[in-house]
Formats: structure tokens, sequence, C-alpha cells
């Protein structure tokens, strides 16, 4: 794949590396297309980044040189996994750049809204904000008018100088309001929330429960992001280290909901109800370690509440005691001439059974504290509370196999399971290789043990499809905040993705906690609001609201700004590394981000196709028309790939109302190959949803034979600043689509680890043929060793690339003579495009018949995914390499024509822990789903079958959870004279990661050119084996 | 302070009881030995004697019970952690009489007690273990889901997670607290079992002493404020092997002590007490 030439490479890169490069360049075709725009934005950028040189008051000077980078990648990488390193700052820094075209489309209505607030907002700032904002305003105008001049590469340089950017941003915001205010133009920058704004902007208003019981209020945007209130909210707070808390609201089944920072408010809540709360998300393990007291106090009232309402039990004593030191905090030293203490204290709610004895316990602990700082009572507080054996453990829940109820807990060290109150089950972080849900089932993959062989798989039943995802998500979130030293990067958007790509969008505690070490803002003074919480309970919440005349506009048109400038604190937030929520719009790949986001998310998802396309056409010298008609055939065989799953109902619905029907919900289970099927599935009916989509926007891909992702994509890099309105009007449509994708996923998964590749070789033989499977060094070579010239039966041994990460069948047969050269062949290259084109019209994706459609001995290249499931299995017969059951490494596996498939069930380990005895009901059984597609190329040589064949090489590469398995087989025919060597070469890719199949097919494609520079590519078969279902 | 897990091993107190004549025909056992019940009164003398003399705690001994066999082996019949006491329902039904001293000498002590009053709980302190983080309870012969439930609603601080017992009496009778983080575990297959179950069920690290004697695996760890690291562990008479093994611990004061005759109905060393900490505040 790395061989690609200019377009396609640099698409890749975007995709898969460096986040800056991209960005350059679609900045730089932006900048040449939209010249006026780009330019000011550019100039006022190299302006504020000057200022901030000098007076920046920004955290970001302190970041660490890979914050930044993270945060540069998270910006323009397509893929949207970057996103917890992301920073409101360079959100914004997005949206301008990307969406300028959107501006550009709402220019006017925005700078009416600006002008009319602009004084407000003016005055507003001065006050707010810092002083650098103000400063910058005036060097800004300058710049705005110079600014024409400008060249699209200076703003390159400007966008690459990473910690410069993001120095930019944080100014940005401030200039931005600030030139807004001022001048038309700047309304370039906007803020995430303009850019959802459409021509009426709608404000509502939110109320958001805090942690001391008050009320804040404050209007958004109807539109708003959740990170938008989110940032309100904190501001207000005055709270830095913010990566740990979030905001809920509770849904139309009254059950409590993360509000996704990257997502629209509007579209989550799904009710009126604007009503929020401001909670503690991710609970630290050791609270000391939180830089500021500010947020030390906030976790304290999380958990004074958590505690008082029982949602975190503890014992009599330690209920006095935290009492004890609340009361410390709150109110300071015990006056012992303070008349009837004890009335005081039966005011507060400290227990969920308080009463009289645990009171005077309180106060008799509480006299013990004299001389306690709040500081030192909350820390003290903390450090009791940090070892309640639930603190931080969110409980859902849920059913076990015998459809006893269960809760299961996600916390910062994994997966726990209770019956009733007692701990039965633990899965640590690093013992789980995949979390996923379908409809109401949750599922783990566990790693197996040291005496274990296989990976188990444990299901567990929610009360429904809602609860099941709420739960996944939970667990993605808390596995990637507590594990991941950064956020994962994006799911690819490949065809074949699972359903809900959500992942962590904010920053890890690790990144938080490197940010906040930075801060370095005098401690700042707040009040302990113990009287507010007293007063909750007698008379009512009192309530904070900032919607005063100032700043209410200013709030609604510039959120941005507040955050990004207002005080010199926010700055600080904003600037932070680690400001996820304000990545916005990245990392869901269904979130309902407009502008940049989409588009890079769309781009991403081109990627693709793009790179596909290139791999093809890589060496071949095409006319234009072919390389569409190319690119058009693959996306059209990829469109009716995707599709197939909706057409081809009759497998997954049989298994879906089995698995409805089974009453059992924990399974142990054997994989023997991979599972991942199902969601797979359940992606590509989502991709469907989108592909479609930017059809719309670009003219080009409209028609459904003609319209390639990648042209499309292309056009759009290209087209983008002159396609702004047009793109516009996509969006809304986009967000929709997307939306209600999401909320229809069904499924989804996630990987705690980034797979790791076990391959298996086998070398499958056609028919009659004589197969022989030789377990193989890891070594790679590249090339084929031996023989064409002989047809001996005897088997030779190829010693073939191993292509470790992918797995996929793929078998290339080729025409020619079998020599052993790397060049690269144009022809082949061709050959498989036009393969490709013809395939299209007619994609095999029969699910059932996929196994037979890998039979076919002719030439091709057959790429795969497959699985073996013992339900299957009669299906299987046809392909040897399915046979494989066992991702045990460096397994050596014969397999002999009528191929006898071994179903290994090894029942795991998982849950013996309380089960002594497995019932055989428990015997795992996975379904699996197969597809096949075929390209083929124009018909070369049609008449393969049976010709003897002599198998080349097997080999098995193996690793802990991806199995490649690469066979050749070589058949020499003679034919008119000439002597044929026909090559097929199958390889089996399974794993549970998440495959990158057209990558995958082209890695294939490409190798076996490599291998064979001087034979063609005749015929290509996809085939994927999917993973339905698993019943007891 | 009351702070959670704070001196894990630290005792001020022991309640002990005496070996009743019973004991010797009476007292229920895996197999069939015979008791020399003189030898037992003296080994049991002999460990009454470390707690007090040597080790300094304030030991309480009830009286023995002739209608109550096994009552020496207090252990079963309350958990104590912090000043919270539970009183157990112990699985043989002929040893429920046990917590009736027990519940009255424990309020002596102050303690806030907790009873296991549902009939369809069964608990026997043995099969607790307390490592000073969390409980794992044993669900053995002599314990089930229910008492462990309870347990765990009596000790809300504390994650309580079960394992099953597939061999042995109690969960104790292959492991034990040998310092704070370190599971002194015998060698035995289903003990290793139960230890990696331990382990997995854990958010805590233990470091593991293997012994080669399940019983020997039984001993008593305390910190106290004079000595330190205090082990009152098996005999080489008695397991030879197993103690070379504690001898290797050289933080430790290591004191054997024989339980040769307890043994025999199944006692262990921890069996024989239940240790308390009460501290002069709280």
């Amino acid at each position: 794949m790395t061989t690609e030439a200019g377009s396609e490479t640099e698409v890749k890169e975007k995709a898969e590396e460096s986040a800056a490069e991209p960005d350059q360049s679609e900045k730089a075709t932006e900048d040449s297309q939209e010249v006026a725009n780009a330019e000011v934005e550019e100039k006022e950028r190299a302006k504020v980044k000057e200022k901030e040189g000098k007076e920046g008051k920004g955290i970001s000077r302190y970041l660490p040189t890979w914050l930044k980078k993270q945060k540069s990648q998270s910006q323009t990488s397509p893929t949207k996994e970057d996103p917890p390193t992301e920073e409101p700052v360079s959100e914004v820094t997005q949206e301008e750049e990307g969406p300028t075209p959107e501006v550009n489309g709402h220019a006017e209505e925005v700078e009416e809204k600006e002008e009319v607030k602009s004084e407000q907002v003016k005055e507003k700032e001065a006050e707010t904000h810092s002083n650098a904002s103000a400063d910058t305003e005036p060097a800004k105008e300058e710049k705005v008018e110079e600014s024409a001049e400008k060249s699209p590469e200076e703003t390159k340089e400007t966008t690459e100088g990473e910690g410069a950017e993001e120095e930019t941003k944080e100014k940005e915001g401030a200039v931005e309001a600030e030139g807004e205010a001022g001048e038309g133009q700047t309304s370039i920058f906007q803020s995430p929330l303009r850019l959802v704004r459409k021509n009426k902007m709608k404000l509502v208003v939110c109320h958001v429960t805090l942690l001391d019981g008050t009320d804040f209020t404050c209007e958004v945007e109807k539109r708003a992001k959740g990170q938008y209130l989110f940032f309100k909210v904190c501001e207000h707070l005055n709270l830095l280290e913010k990566d740990y808390f979030g905001l809920t609201y509770k849904d139309n089944h009254d059950q409590k909901c993360w509000l996704d920072p990257t997502k629209e408010i509007k579209r989550q809540i799904r009710s009126n109800n604007w009503q929020f709360a401001f909670n503690v998300k991710f609970y630290p393990p050791d609270p000391s370690l939180l830089t500021e007291d500010i947020t030390r106090y906030l976790l304290c009232l999380q958990l004074r509440e958590d505690v008082a309402s029982g949602r975190l039990p503890c014992s009599f004593v330690t209920h006095a005691l935290l009492g004890s030191y609340t009361l410390q905090a709150e109110i300071g030293d015990y006056e012992p001439d303070q008349p009837r203490p004890l009335d005081f204290i039966s005011q507060l709610t400290f227990a969920p059974n308080q009463n009289k004895e645990m009171e005077e316990k309180i106060l008799e602990l509480y006299k013990s504290h004299r001389g306690m700082t709040p500081a030192q009572a909350d820390t003290q507080f903390l450090e009791s509370a940090k070892k309640l054996s639930m603190y931080g453990v969110d409980l859902h829940h849920a059913k076990d196999s015998e459809g006893v109820d269960i809760m299961l807990g996600v916390c910062a060290n994994g997966l726990l399971v209770y019956k009733d109150r007692l701990r039965i089950n633990r899965f640590a972080w690093p013992k789980i290789l995949k979390i996923s849900y379908k409809r109401n089932n949750f599922y783990i993959k566990i790693r197996p043990g040291e005496t274990e062989q296989f990976e188990s798989t444990v299901g567990f039943k929610l009360e429904n499809h809602r609860a099941a995802k709420r739960l996944w998500k939970v667990c993605v979130e808390n596995h990637s905040f507590f594990r991941l030293n950064a956020p994962e990067p994006p799911t690819k958007a490949r065809f074949l993705t699972l359903g809900s790509k959500f992942r962590y969008s904010g920053r890890t505690q690790a990144q938080t906690r490197m940010a906040s070490s930075l801060i370095d803002r005098p401690a700042p003074s707040f009040e302990r609001t113990s009287s507010k919480r007293i007063s909750r309970s007698l008379d009512g919440a009192p309530m904070i609201s900032i919607t005063e005349a100032g700043r209410e506009s200013a709030e609604n048109g510039r959120e941005p700004h507040l955050e990004l400038h207002s005080d010199s604190k926010v700055t600080v937030v904003d600037v932070s590394p680690g400001d996820a929520e304000a990545m916005p719009s990245q990392h869901s790949p269904g979130s309902s981000e407009l502008g940049p986001p989409q588009s890079s998310l769309r781009v991403h998802g081109d990627n693709i196709y793009v790179r596909h396309s290139n791999l093809m056409l890589e060496d071949h010298d095409k006319t234009q028309e072919e390389v569409l008609k190319h690119q058009a055939s693959i996306s059209q065989l990829k469109r009716s790939f995707m599709e197939a799953p909706p057409s081809s109902p009759p497998q997954p619905n049989q298994w879906e109302k089995r698995l409805t029907s089974s009453p059992a919900t924990i399974r142990l289970q054997q994989q023997q190959v991979t599972t991942e099927v199902e969601i797979e599935e359940t992606v590509v009916i989502q991709e469907i949803s989108r592909a479609p989509k930017p059809g719309l926007v670009t003219v080009a891909a409209s028609t459904p034979a003609a319209p390639s992702a990648e042209q499309e994509m292309r056009e759009q890099e290209v087209e983008v600043q002159e396609e702004a309105v047009v793109v516009e009007e996509a969006k809304p449509r986009k967000e929709e689509s997307i939306s209600s994708e999401s909320e229809s996923e069904e499924e989804a998964e996630y990987h705690p680890y980034l797979p790791v590749s076990i391959s298996h070789t086998q070398i499958p033989e056609e028919k009659e043929e004589e197969e022989e499977q030789e377990k193989q060094e890891e070594d790679k070579m590249p090339e084929l060793q031996v023989l064409a010239s002989d047809a001996s039966s005897l088997p030779a041994e190829v010693i073939q690339p191993a292509e470790e990460t992918r797995r996929e069948e793929v078998e290339s047969k080729k025409e020619d003579d079998t020599e052993t050269e790397k060049t690269t062949n144009a022809e082949e290259e061709k050959e498989v495009e036009r393969e490709t084109e013809e395939s299209t019209d007619d994609p095999m994706v029969t699910p059932d018949e996929a196994p037979n459609g890998l039979t076919l001995p002719e030439e091709g290249v057959t790429v795969m995914d497959a699985r073996a499931e013992e339900e299957e299995e009669p299906k299987m017969n046809g392909e040897p390499s399915l046979t494989e059951a066992e991702p045990l490494p460096q397994v050596i596996c014969c397999s002999e024509p009528p191929v006898v498939k071994t179903e290994m069930v090894t029942i795991s380990d998982t849950f013996a822990a309380q089960k002594t005895e497995i019932a055989t009901k428990e015997v795992p059984i996975v379904h699996t789903e197969t597809k096949t597609i075929t390209y083929e190329a124009a018909q070369l040589d049609g008449n393969g079958d049976g010709e003897p064949g002599v198998l080349m090489t097997a080999q098995t590469i193996t690793s802990e959870s991806l199995c490649t398995t690469t066979t050749t087989h070589i058949t020499k025919t003679l034919k008119g004279g000439l002597s044929e060597t026909r090559i097929e070469k199958r390889i089996v890719i399974t794993g549970d990661c998440d495959i990158d199949h057209d990558q995958a097919l082209a890695q294939a494609i490409k190798e076996a050119k490599e291998q064979h520079p001087d034979m063609s590519v005749t015929r290509v078969v996809v085939h994927k084996e999917t993973e339905l279902a698993e019943e007891d | 302070m009351a702070g959670l897990m704070a001196g894990f091993g630290h005792y001020t107190h022991a309640v002990v009881r005496g070996i009743p004549v019973s004991l010797a025909k009476e007292a229920l056992r895996s197999s069939q030995t015979e008791v020399d019940l003189a030898k037992a009164v003296k080994e049991q003398e002999a460990y009454v004697e470390v707690l007090r003399t040597r080790l300094g705690l304030e030991v309480v001994e009830l009286p023995a019970d002739e209608s109550l066999p096994d009552c020496v082996f207090v252990e079963d019949a309350a958990v104590v952690c912090g000043d919270t006491a539970l009183i157990t329902r112990p699985g043989a039904e002929s040893r429920r009489g046990e917590t009736e001293a027990m519940k009255g000498a424990l309020k002596d002590l102050n303690l806030n007690i907790v009873e296991m009053t549902d009939e369809n709980a069964t608990l026997d302190g043995g099969d607790v273990l307390f490592t000073g983080r969390e409980f794992f309870v044993g669900l053995s012969k002599r314990t089930n889901q229910r008492g462990a439930e309870i347990l765990a609603d009596a000790f809300k601080d504390y994650a309580v997670s079960t394992v099953p017992v597939l061999e042995g009496l109690h969960l104790k009778s292959f492991c034990s607290m040998g310092g704070p983080g370190l599971i002194v575990i015998g060698s035995s297959e289903p003990a290793q079992k139960a230890l990696k179950i331990m382990q997995q069920m854990s958010d805590h690290r233990y470091d593991k002493l293997t012994v080669p004697d399940d019983l020997a695996a039984n001993c008593i760890y305390m910190n106290l404020p004079s000595k330190g690291h205090v082990l009152l562990h098996c005999t080489a008479e008695e397991f030879p092997e197993s103690a070379k093994v504690f001898e290797k611990l050289k933080d430790h004061m290591l004191i054997p002590t024989s339980n040769l005759e307890k043994v025999k109905v199944d006692g262990a060393l921890t069996c024989c007490s239940v240790l308390i900490n009460k501290k002069a505040n709280i």
C-alpha cells in the first residue's frame, strides 16, 4: 500500500499517519480556492500567533510537544479518533478552516447577528475576558486589511507550526470575537455553535444542576453541541481539570445519560427538557494527584452526594468519618459555644440511613478535626472515600446466563460483576480483548489465561438495547480514559466497520494529568457551599444565572470567545492539551458535526476508496475515463457489498430470532475464529446510509453506477471552498442520517487493545489436489520460490510475505510464468480494475453461497474474511481455510480436500470463578455469515477447473488476535501449446480487530504483483464471513 | 482515626474459648482420628499464652461449653473488622449455639454487633479471609452465598468477593494472610486455583507465599506496636517443609505454634481466636 502515488499517498497520510500534512494540503486547497477568507484567516492567525508569543498567558506554551502534536493531528486528521487530545480551541480552528465554506453561505446572517450583538459583546468581552483579547483586537484589524495580500503558503506555515497553531488558536478565539464584532470578514472564525446555526439562531435555556445543588442557567443556541454547554459550566465553576467531569441528562426513559460533547445537545436529549446535571464522570483513583483544590472540592461534592444517596455504600463509621470531614471543610473548626450543634448536623444529609447515633458520631469526629483547613479536610475525605470498594464504580443492571439479576460495574480498573452485593467476577481491562454490544446483549471477549488456549466471550443481557449501548459507551470511555495514554485513533471508516464508531473523545487521565500539572494559576478562591446544601433541603435550590444582559448576548453569539479568552484561566483551560471535550467532531463518526468535522469524516470514509483505487491504478496508465470507470465500479461493488446485508436477511434473521428467544445471556464460548462479524453487518448498513449522502453533494457522484466515493472525495477536497454552499446544504442531511444511524445502532464493538495479528497459514488445495500445509517460519520472503515449471505433485514450499495484520483471504492466481521478480506490472493493475468493474454489476454477496464461491478454482484473488462456526460448517467444506478454527499460534493446519472441521469446544474459565460446573447448554455456538465478492478479470482463461496444481506454500503466522493464512497453489497447464502457470493464493485473515478490507485487498493484490510481476491478476474473490450470533 | 484499612494486623484483644471434654469424641472432623484431649488442652493453653504473654494482647477467655464440642474454634462464630462484629450463623447446625457466648463477649468490648438472622444464610468465620483491603468469602460446605451477602452488608466499605472452596473445610484451610498484601497459600491444586480466582477478583495486587502443605498455610499475622510483624505459624514438627518456608521471612517475628491435636478436628491456628483491634478513640 505504501507505493501509491501522489493523491493516494496524501490521502493515506491523512487517514493514518501525519495529521499535519493532510491539514496542510487541505488548507492549501482551501486557500487556493477560497483565497479571500483563508488569507484573512491566516493572517489573523499569524498575527495572533505573534501576539501570543509576546503576551500569551495560555498554557499552551507549557504543553509538551507531544500534546501539541496530538492536537494538531486531531484537528486535521480525517480520522475522528483523536478527539481526546483536541481542545476546544483546536476545534474552533478546525471549524474555521474546514467549514469555511459554510461560513460563506451563512456569512450574512452571521454578520447581522454579530453586528447586533457586537456592541454588547465588546463590552462584555472587555470586562469578562482577559486583556489579551483586548490587545488582540486592534492588531487583528490591521491584519485584516493586509490579509488580502497574504499567500496561501503563509497559511500553511501557520498551520504547520503545531505549537504556534495552538497558541494561535487560543488567541483566535479572542480575535474572532473581536473581529466579528468589528468586521464582517472575521466571521470566518466561527464557533462550533455558529457553524451549526442556520438562519435563525434559536436560543434555549439550559438548566444545569451543579454539584452543590444549585442551578446554573445559561442560554445556548438550539443546535449547540454538548461541549459548549459543558464549557460554559466549567467556566462558571472556574474549573480547569474538567476532564473528570461531564454533563448528564435524563433520556425519555428517565435514564441518566452522558451528554456527548461532540454532538448536538438537541439530538441527544430528544425531548424539550433542557435539564442537565454536572457530575463526575471519571473518578480519579488517587484524588491527591489532582492539581487543584477546586477540583478536589467538586469531587468531594459529588462523593458526598453519592454517599448520602447510598450510591456509594459505606459503613457506619465511614459515614461518620466522611460526614465529619465534610463539616470541617464546609464550616471550619468546631465552635464549642455553638448552640445545639446536633440540630445543625441533622439538617444535613450524610447518609441514607442517618440517625441520631450517626450524627453524634459525626459531631464527635468533627470536634477532633480542629485546625484542619478546608482543603485538608477535603483531602482527608477523599483519602477515605477512594478506598471504598464501590468508589468510582458505575453500576448497570444486567442478567447473567441464568437470567439472574446481576450488576455490572465499570471502573478505572475494568469491569466488575456483582450479584447482590457480592463481587462474583472481575475483568480487568488488560484481560478484555473486545467489548461489544448487539441489541440488548453486551459482550466482552476475554484474553485467554495462562492455562487457557482460547479466548472466550462472556455475554450479559441488558434490559434493552439502549442500556447495552450505554454500558458499552461507558466501558469504552472508562477504558480510554484510564488505560490509554491518548485516546484511541478513530475507527477507520472502512466499509466493513461496526455500528457505532463511538469513541472517547476527551483527554485521557494521563493527558489530563499532564495538562493539569502545567496549570500555573493562583489557586482560585471558591466558596464551599454547605449553606447551599442546607438551603437546598430547606428552601429549595438557589439559582445562579448568567443571563444578564451583556453576558447573554455574548454567550449566544460567541461562546467560543468566552471560552477561549475570557479569563486568563479560561484561556488556560482551552489551551490545555487535554481538552478533549472540545474535540468535538472528530471522534464519533456518527456524530452530527458540522463543517470541518464532517468533511473530515467524509474524507476519511472516502479515503479508503481513494486508496483502493489508487492502488489499482498504480503503475498503470489508463485514461482518465477508465480510471473513473474503475473507481465507479469499485464503489458500486462496495455499495452492493454493503447493501448485501439487508438484502440477504435470511440468515441474520434466523439467528436473530434465535438470539432473542434464547434465554441465556451469559455464554462461555470458545472462539475459534473471530468475532466481529455481527458488528460488521451493522456497520455496513450504516455505511450505506452515509455513502449516498456525499453523493448528493457532488455532481459526479450522484449516479449509482458512475459515482465513486473516491471521486466524490477528491472533488470535495478540491471544491471544498467553492461549493461551500452546497456542502452546507448537504450537511444537514448528513447529520440527520448520521444521527439516525447512530440511534439505530444496535451494536458496536471496541477493542481495548490494538489488534495483534495471529495468522495461520494453510495451503488450501483445489478440489482434487493434494493439500499440504506447512508451518513456515515467520520470515517473510517476498518471493515465491520455486517452481512454476514443475507441475510435480510434490508440494513446494513457498515462503510468502505474511500479511499479519489483515484478515482476509486473498486468492490470487496469476497466469503466465511464475517468476519471481519484483516489478510492478501495470497490466495487472488494469486487469484488476477491469475485473472489479465487471464484478461490480453482479457482486456475489450471497452469504450462504460464499463458501462455494471460494471454492471456485479459477484464477482470482480472493479476499475473504472467514469465520468458522459450527453451525455453518457444512457450508464451509469447500474452504479448507475456514476449517481452522484455532487461533492458536503456530498451529499447523492440515486441510484435506474434504475438510473436516473440528469443533473445539473449550469452556472458558471466565465465569468459572463462580461456577464449578458448566452446563452443556453453555457450549458456545457461533453463527456465521459469509459473503463473497468476486472480482474477475476479463476472462483470459476461464477454465482452470480441475487442473492439477501444485501446492506451493503454506504459511501461518499467528499473533495474538489476528490470524493470517496464506496459501499458494500453483497450477500448470498447457494451453494451445503455451505453458501456463496459474497461481492461486488464498489468504485467510481472521481476527477480532477491525480489518480494513479494502486495504487488505489492495495489499494482497499488490503483493501478488510484486511477487509475480510478470503475471496478471485475473480474479479476486473476497469472501467475508461474519459471526452472526452466539447462542447457548 | 477510623481510616479505612488502616493498620492491618493491629490487634489489641483476642477472644478465645476453652476446650470442652466433648471435643475428643464429638467434635466434627473430616477424618476419623483420635484426639488426645490432654494434649489438645495443652496446645490451647500454649496458644493463649503466646497471645497474652508473648504478644501482650488482652485475651478474653470464654469458658468451654460441653454441649458445644467445637466451641474452641471461636473464629467461626464471628467476623470482626474494625469496630463491627458480625455474628455468624455457622454452617454446622451443632455449632449454632457457639455464637451466643461470642456475641456477649463482643458486646462487652463495645463492638457494633451485626447478627446474621437469615435462616437461609450460613457462614463460618473460617471461610472469611480479610486481606486488609477486601474480603474473600469461601463458598464451602459451611458457607453459602446468602451468608456472604450478609457479610458484605455488614462491611460495606470493602469489596466482598466469593471464592468457591472445592476441597477442604474452609477457605482458610489452605490460605491466610502472612502480612500486608501477602497471602500464604498451600500448594495443592484447589488452593492454587482459589488463589488465582482471588487474584482475578481483586483490584489489588497480592504477593503470595506458597507453602508445600495446605494446612500449614493457615497462620496468624499481626502487626503489633512493639513487635512489628508477627507470625504464628506451624511448627517444624508438623510440617517441616512448610516451616522452612516461613523461616525465610526475615522481617517477621516468627512464632512456631503447635497445633497437632486440634488439627485432627479440622482446627487451624486462626480458628482458635477472634482478634480485635480496639483503639482508644472510635
